[in-house]
C-alpha cells in the first residue's frame, strides 16, 4: 500500500470514528455553518465536538504548518481528506475570514511572532476574524482609502470608517488596511494591521441588504489604540498584502453556487415547477436557457481545472484569477435568474413558510452582490485587459 | 486535463506543418482558382506522410491510433490556419465509422487505404436545412438505398460514401460506391469555400455494416468533438489577430486598444475562447476514456464552440472596422468558416437540445 493509500485508509477510519452523525447531514442554510469565535453559540454539542476534534488533529486548516496549529498535510493529502469528508457528507468543522484570508496572508507576510500569536487560535476556532478594506469613498478604487493610523510613538491611533465589513458585529478581531503615510503616493502609504474589535473606540452597525439580510456592517474607529507590532509585512507596504489576498480570494471562487442551489441541478428543479411535456421541460425557451447556462458552466469548470493544474505545475495563476472571479460570479447570477424564472410565482413569496421566509428570492437578490464584492466585474475585465491581454492604458 | 509529452510533440509538429503548408493564403488560392478537387492536395500528401490521416486508424490497419485528443490537436491547428483538407470527412468521420461498425472485410479494404492516403471517405447524413440524424427519410430496403442527401463533406471527391439510412428500425450507416448506378452527385461550394455535395441515391446498391447504428453514433460524436476543437482553434486565431489590431490601429490620435469599450469586449472574448479550448480538450479526452458523461461533454463542447466561433468571427470583423469587411483581408474567411463549422453535425441549438435531454429535462 502506498503512503497515500495508507493515509486515505487512516483518514477514512478516523472520520468514521470521530465525525458525529449530525455533522454528516447536508447543510440546510447559513445557520448550519460553524463560524467559531468568542461570541459563537454552538448549535449543538455535535457541532462543538466536531470542531474540537478536527482542531485537535490540525484538520481545521489541513495544509497550514503543524507548529501553528494546522495539519501540515501535503496538497495530495489535503485532497484526500477533502474527498473522504465529502464521501460521508461531513460538514466543514469551522471556517471564517481567519482561515480564508488572514491565515494565508500571515503565512506569506507575517513574522514568526505574529504567526504564533494568531494562527493557533484561528485553527482552534477561538477567534473569528473580519476584513476591513472598503470605505465609503474607496470601493473599486480601494487604494484611495482614508482611514488614518497616526504614529504616537509606542502605538498607532486609528481614526476613520470602513464599510462592507463582513460580520463585523460578530467578529473578534479585524485585519484592516489603514493609511500610515499620508504624504506617500496612494499605493505606498498603506499598512495592513490587526486589532481586537473589543478595543475602545470600535463600533459597528449592520447594513440591511436588498435580500433582507445583514451580513455586512459599517465599522467606525474613533481614537482606537493599535499596537505597533500588529503590522503584517512591512510598514507602508500593506498594499502588497492586500493585493495578494484579493488574488487569493478570487482564486477561491469556483463558480459553484452557495445556498439552496448548491449541488442541485437546475433542469430537474425547473421541471418540478413548470412541468414537462414528452419528457422535456414544458417551457422550451427556459429549457434552452438552462442548457446554455449549464454548457457555459461545464466550460467554466474545464477552465478552472486547467488553471488549477497549471498553478500546481508552478506556472502560477496570477491575473487569471480575475478571469475566474468575473466569469464565476456572472454565471452564478445567471443561475439565480433562471431559478427565479423556473419558480415563477412560487419563488416570489417573501413572507411565507412555503419559501422558508422568502429564501429563494433572498438568495437571488444576494447573488447580485457577487459581481460587486471582491472587485466588480468591470474592474476584473480591466485587469484582464491590461495584465493578460497587455492592452495599453488610456 | 493537460497534454502528455507525446501529445505536446504532436501539437508542436502539426502547428508547424499547418502554418508552413496550409496557411489561409492556400484557401484563398484554391478558391480563386476554382480548384477542381477543392482541397489542398500537397498538404494532404504531407499529412499522409506524417501519419495524420491514420490518426484514428487502428495499428493493425496501418494507422497510429493516437486517439481523439490527438485528432483534436490536429483540428485545432486546421482551425487556426483554415487549412483545406479532407481530415474531418475521411480521417475522423470515415475512420471512426469504419473502425467502430464495419465488418472485418470492410475494415481491411478501407482502413489501410485511409491511412495510406489512397482513399477519401464522405459521410452522408443530413437531408434538409437542419441536422436530424435520428429522423431520416432515406430508406434501406432489400440491399438498395434511396434518398436525397446534402452537406456531404468532400462528397464529390470521395472514393467511398457512408450513407445514413433507416430500414424502419432506426438510423444506420451503409457503404455505397459513389460510381454505382443511381448515384447523382452535385458539388456544392459552400460559403466557406469548402466542398460539400448534394447526392441523390436512386435505388442504389448498398452494403450493410456489422453494426451500422453504432458506427453512425460513434462517428457523429467523434466528428462533433473534433469540430469543437477546430472551432476553438479558429476562435483563438481570430482573437489573436484582433488583439494585435487593437494594439496597432490608431484613431482619434490614440491606439484603439486604449478604449475601455473594446478592452472589455476583447477580455470577454478571450475568456470564451479559453473556456472553449479547455472544454473541447476535456470532451475529446472523455471520449478516449469512455467517460460516463462523454456524450454530454461533446454536446456541450460543440455547442459552446459553435457560439464562441461565431462570436469571435463577428467581433473580429467589427473590431477591424471597414477593412474587416473587405475580401482582400483574411478575417472574413474565419467568420465564414465559423458559420459553416457551427452548422455541421448539429448547431448550438441542436446540441443544447441533446444536452438538456441527457440532463433529464
Amino acid at each position: 500500500m502506498s503512503d497515500l493509500e495508507q493515509f486515505r485508509a487512516e483518514t477514512r477510519e478516523w472520520l468514521q470514528a470521530n465525525c458525529p452523525e449530525e455533522m454528516r447531514q447536508p447543510v440546510r442554510g447559513p445557520e448550519d455553518h460553524c463560524w467559531g469565535g468568542r461570541k459563537w453559540q454552538f448549535q449543538s454539542d455535535a457541532q462543538r465536538v466536531w470542531m474540537e476534534r478536527m482542531a485537535e488533529k490540525g484538520w481545521t486548516a489541513p495544509q497550514w504548518p503543524q507548529e501553528y496549529g494546522g495539519g501540515g498535510l501535503t496538497p495530495e493529502q489535503a485532497a484526500i481528506l477533502d474527498e473522504e469528508m465529502k464521501r460521508i457528507n461531513a460538514r466543514t468543522p469551522v471556517s471564517n475570514f481567519g482561515f480564508w484570508m488572514l491565515g494565508p496572508a500571515l503565512l506569506k507576510f507575517g513574522s514568526d511572532e505574529l504567526k504564533r500569536k494568531h494562527l493557533p487560535p484561528i485553527c482552534r476556532g477561538e477567534i473569528r476574524w473580519c476584513q476591513g478594506y472598503s470605505e465609503p469613498n474607496a470601493g473599486s478604487d480601494l487604494a484611495s482609502l482614508q482611514t488614518r493610523a497616526e504614529d504616537k510613538g509606542d502605538h498607532f491611533l486609528v481614526n476613520g470608517q470602513k464599510i462592507w465589513t463582513s460580520y463585523a458585529d460578530k467578529a473578534d478581531w479585524i485585519f484592516c488596511l489603514v493609511r500610515t503615510d499620508p504624504n506617500a503616493t496612494k499605493h505606498n502609504g498603506i499598512s495592513f494591521v490587526l486589532f481586537d474589535m473589543e478595543t475602545p473606540g470600535v463600533t459597528t452597525r449592520p447594513i440591511e441588504l436588498i435580500s433582507g439580510e445583514s451580513p455586512f456592517c459599517e465599522t467606525f474607529f474613533d481614537d482606537v489604540k493599535v499596537e505597533k507590532d500588529a503590522v503584517v509585512g512591512e510598514l507602508n507596504r500593506g498594499w502588497d498584502v492586500a493585493k495578494y489576498l484579493l488574488t487569493h480570494e478570487r482564486n477561491n471562487i469556483g463558480g459553484e453556487p452557495p445556498g439552496y442551489l448548491k449541488g442541485r441541478a437546475l433542469g430537474p428543479l425547473a421541471a418540478e415547477h413548470v412541468g414537462t411535456e414528452n419528457g422535456k421541460l414544458a417551457d422550451s425557451a427556459l429549457r434552452a436557457d438552462i442548457a446554455r447556462l449549464e454548457t457555459d458552466h461545464m466550460a467554466f469548470r474545464a477552465l478552472v481545472a486547467k488553471v488549477r493544474a497549471e498553478a500546481e505545475a508552478g506556472e502560477g495563476v496570477g491575473a487569471l484569477s480575475a478571469v475566474l472571479k468575473y466569469y464565476g460570479t456572472e454565471l452564478n447570477k445567471r443561475r439565480y435568474e433562471l431559478m427565479m424564472d423556473a419558480m415563477g410565482a412560487e419563488g416570489l413569496e417573501w413572507e411565507s413558510e412555503r419559501t422558508q421566509g422568502g429564501m429563494f428570492a433572498s438568495e437571488w437578490l444576494r447573488s447580485k452582490g457577487n459581481s460587486i464584492e471582491g472587485g466588480t466585474s468591470e474592474v476584473m475585465l480591466g485587469i484582464v485587459s491590461k495584465r493578460v491581454l497587455g492592452l495599453p492604458d488610456a | 486535463m493537460r497534454l502528455n509529452d507525446e501529445q505536446q510533440m504532436l501539437q508542436d509538429s502539426v502547428a508547424r506543418l499547418m502554418a508552413d503548408k496550409g496557411p489561409v493564403s492556400r484557401l484563398r488560392e484554391l478558391r480563386d482558382n476554382r480548384d477542381e478537387k477543392g482541397y489542398d492536395q500537397p498538404l494532404w500528401q504531407a499529412m499522409v506522410e506524417a501519419g495524420l490521416t491514420g490518426i484514428l486508424v487502428p495499428e493493425e490497419h496501418g494507422g497510429i491510433a493516437f486517439g481523439l485528443v490527438g485528432a483534436g490537436l490536429v483540428a485545432q491547428e486546421i482551425g487556426r490556419n483554415l487549412s483545406v483538407t479532407p481530415f474531418l470527412s475521411t480521417a475522423v468521420l470515415g475512420a471512426t465509422a469504419l473502425s467502430t461498425g464495419a465488418t472485418a472485410e470492410q475494415q481491411s479494404q478501407w482502413l489501410p487505404a485511409i491511412a495510406e492516403g489512397t482513399a477519401l471517405v464522405a459521410l452522408a447524413v443530413d437531408e434538409g436545412a437542419k441536422h436530424r440524424p435520428d429522423n431520416l427519410s432515406t430508406r434501406y430496403e432489400g440491399g438498395k438505398i434511396s434518398g436525397d442527401k446534402l452537406l456531404v463533406l468532400d462528397g464529390h471527391v470521395a472514393d467511398l460514401l457512408l450513407v445514413a439510412a433507416t430500414d424502419g428500425s432506426g438510423s444506420a450507416l451503409y457503404l455505397v460506391d459513389p460510381k454505382a448506378s443511381g448515384v447523382t452527385i452535385e458539388r456544392t461550394i459552400m460559403v466557406d469555400s469548402r466542398n460539400a455535395a448534394r447526392i441523390r441515391f436512386d435505388n442504389v446498391d448498398a452494403e450493410p455494416m456489422a453494426d451500422g447504428a453504432a458506427a453512425l453514433q460513434t462517428a457523429l460524436r467523434a466528428g462533433r468533438a473534433v469540430l469543437a476543437a477546430e472551432l476553438a482553434g479558429l476562435s483563438r486565431e481570430v482573437f489573436e489577430r484582433t488583439l494585435g489590431y487593437l494594439k496597432e490601429r490608431k484613431q482619434f490620435g490614440r491606439l484603439i486598444g486604449t478604449f475601455q469599450a473594446l478592452q472589455h469586449r476583447a477580455a470577454q472574448l478571450m475568456i470564451d475562447v479559453t473556456m472553449t479550448e479547455a472544454l473541447a480538450l476535456q470532451a475529446l479526452d472523455a471520449c478516449d476514456n469512455n467517460a460516463d458523461d462523454a456524450d454530454a461533454q461533446v454536446f456541450a463542447a460543440k455547442g459552446k464552440a459553435a457560439r464562441t466561433a461565431l462570436l469571435a468571427g463577428q467581433e473580429g470583423v467589427q473590431m477591424h472596422g471597414g477593412i474587416g469587411m473587405t475580401d482582400e483581408f483574411d478575417i472574413g474567411f474565419f467568420l465564414k468558416r465559423a458559420r459553416a463549422g457551427g452548422e455541421t453535425l448539429g448547431d448550438a441549438n441542436f446540441c443544447a437540445d441533446r444536452f438538456a435531454t441527457l440532463g433529464g429535462y
